[in-house]
């Protein structure tokens, strides 16, 4: 049994949520690089060249890439040996959110969904927790945006749709987003399970880094396919015309129950913020 | 790229000069508003009340920045989706507004007001906010301070990068580029 304080989770927390939304990663900001080669619209290559000049400013200046810094979206793979000390998991995670936001001066962006008042501190936090072996605690935040998230979906398919049914979905969810969700986007696709679990794996999808492919051949051909289908679609970088539309397409695939097709796309704009810490 | 280099207002001989699909570099002041604040706004009106600031020949900005640093002038200050604005931009255009600065798609409603009243529709690249921020000068909060993100502010702009999606001729960028590379 391994002890943890609660106070290093709010630490960490606090740490990862103002790097994620000042720092764009490597992987992320090459992808946008070696999409300015493959564009072929001028105008949409001048906004590649815009978005690759602001994430170099936002990082030498240290403020946000992008003025919606997001729900403050965590994952916690928490190993069964680990006894957390101190306090609550669930204040320590909000605590180190709402210190991100503050003290990172990062925007506020959490409201009631009627009244729309603002909680003021972008808590609560989105979190999904995962008890796995081991005596560590690994997080990762994924700052989600609003404008990519307004065009995600979940739809239970018919299972004779299939494959063909499943591609369609997803280019209609594109082709609706348009110029919206900020492309070049990044799709995340969840297949099976059921309802919740669809969605949850659509988001897990996303954290794929952009270039991997699924180990499983066949699903990384239709990664593959999804992805040309979709550049075929001509929206390109921030809508205005061209041949990257999306950046990458990740697919994860589970088993589902026999009357079903649960599948659920996430989409993600270019400003893809995923930062990661073990305790 | 060419870049054209206009200025605010937006007087009827500059919006005549752009056309869909050019950058353009804008200086002057522009006035961000978003959700709540056109809500309010239109709220105003109905009341018989005025707007807090003229708008005549004016610009808005689709924005809600993140909080400025100590020392700077403004927070990322990237564009938002426009299309949750469409309800109420006829009306604002109807008072003489010239110029709407977010991202997306417009209604059909908004473009014909738009062709009707002489105004444009510009785009600021969603998700650099950042780079927005530098061409920011000076930021004035002028109305409703409580709705923190969503207050109206007055940012004085120096060469702020835009793209022409609507002009007055009909044309759309959107429409026009999404034609052009489908295949």
């Amino acid at each position: 049994m391994r002890e943890i304080d609660v106070a290093e989770i709010t630490q960490a927390l606090e740490k990862l949520f103002i790097d994620a939304n000042r720092n764009l990663s490597d992987e992320v900001r090459d992808a946008l690089g070696s999409a300015i080669d493959r564009e072929e619209s001028p105008v949409g290559k001048e906004v590649l060249r815009e978005l690759i000049g602001n994430a170099d400013i936002a990082r030498d200046e240290g403020i946000p890439i992008c003025q919606d810094t997001g729900l403050a979206v965590t994952f916690l793979e928490i190993g069964q040996d680990v006894h957390i000390a101190g306090g609550s998991l669930d204040d320590a995670v909000a605590e180190g959110v709402r210190r991100a936001y503050k003290n990172g001066f990062l925007r506020k962006s959490c409201c009631d969904p009627f009244s729309r008042k603002n909680t003021g501190d972008n808590t609560p936090p989105i979190v999904h927790e995962k008890i796995v072996p081991g005596d560590r605690i690994k997080i990762t935040v994924f700052p989600k945006g609003g404008g990519s998230e307004n065009y995600s979906a979940v739809r239970m398919l018919v299972p004779s749709e299939g494959k063909a049914g499943v591609k369609d979905f997803v280019l209609e969810m594109v082709a609706k987003g348009g110029p919206n969700p900020c492309p070049p986007i990044i799709v995340g696709v969840g297949i099976g399970g059921n309802f919740e679990t669809s969605a949850l794996l659509s988001k897990e999808a996303l954290m794929v880094p952009p270039g991997e492919r699924n180990q499983d051949q066949e699903i990384a051909a239709f990664e593959m396919e999804l992805l040309e289908e979709i550049n075929r679609l001509g929206i390109g970088p921030q809508g205005y015309g061209g041949t990257v539309t999306a950046l990458d397409v990740h697919v994860l695939v589970m088993p589902c129950h026999i009357a079903s097709l649960p599948v659920a796309v996430n989409i993600q704009c270019h400003v893809h913020r995923i930062k990661k810490a073990v305790l | 790229m060419e870049i054209k280099r206009i200025a605010t207002p937006l007087t009827l001989d500059v919006i005549e000069g752009l056309h869909a699909g050019e950058k353009v570099f804008l200086s002057g002041f522009i006035y961000t508003a978003r959700d709540s604040a056109h809500k309010r706004m239109i709220e105003t009106l109905k009341r018989g009340e005025k707007l807090p600031f003229d708008i005549v020949d004016q610009v808005i900005y689709y924005c809600g920045p993140s909080p400025a640093a100590p020392g700077r002038v403004i927070g990322a200050c990237g564009p938002t989706t426009s299309s949750r604005m469409d309800a109420y931009a006829p009306i604002l255009l109807s008072l003489g507004l010239k110029g709407m600065i977010g991202k997306g798609k417009r209604s059909a409603a908004v473009k014909d007001a738009m062709r009707q009243y002489k105004a444009v529709y510009l785009g600021a690249t969603g998700g650099a906010g950042a780079l927005l921020s530098r061409s920011v000068i000076s930021a004035e909060t002028v109305a409703y301070e409580d709705l923190g993100p969503e207050a109206i502010v007055r940012l004085g702009v120096k060469e702020m990068p835009l793209f022409v999606i609507n002009d007055v001729y009909g044309n759309d960028l959107y429409d026009a580029g999404a034609s052009q590379y489908k295949r």
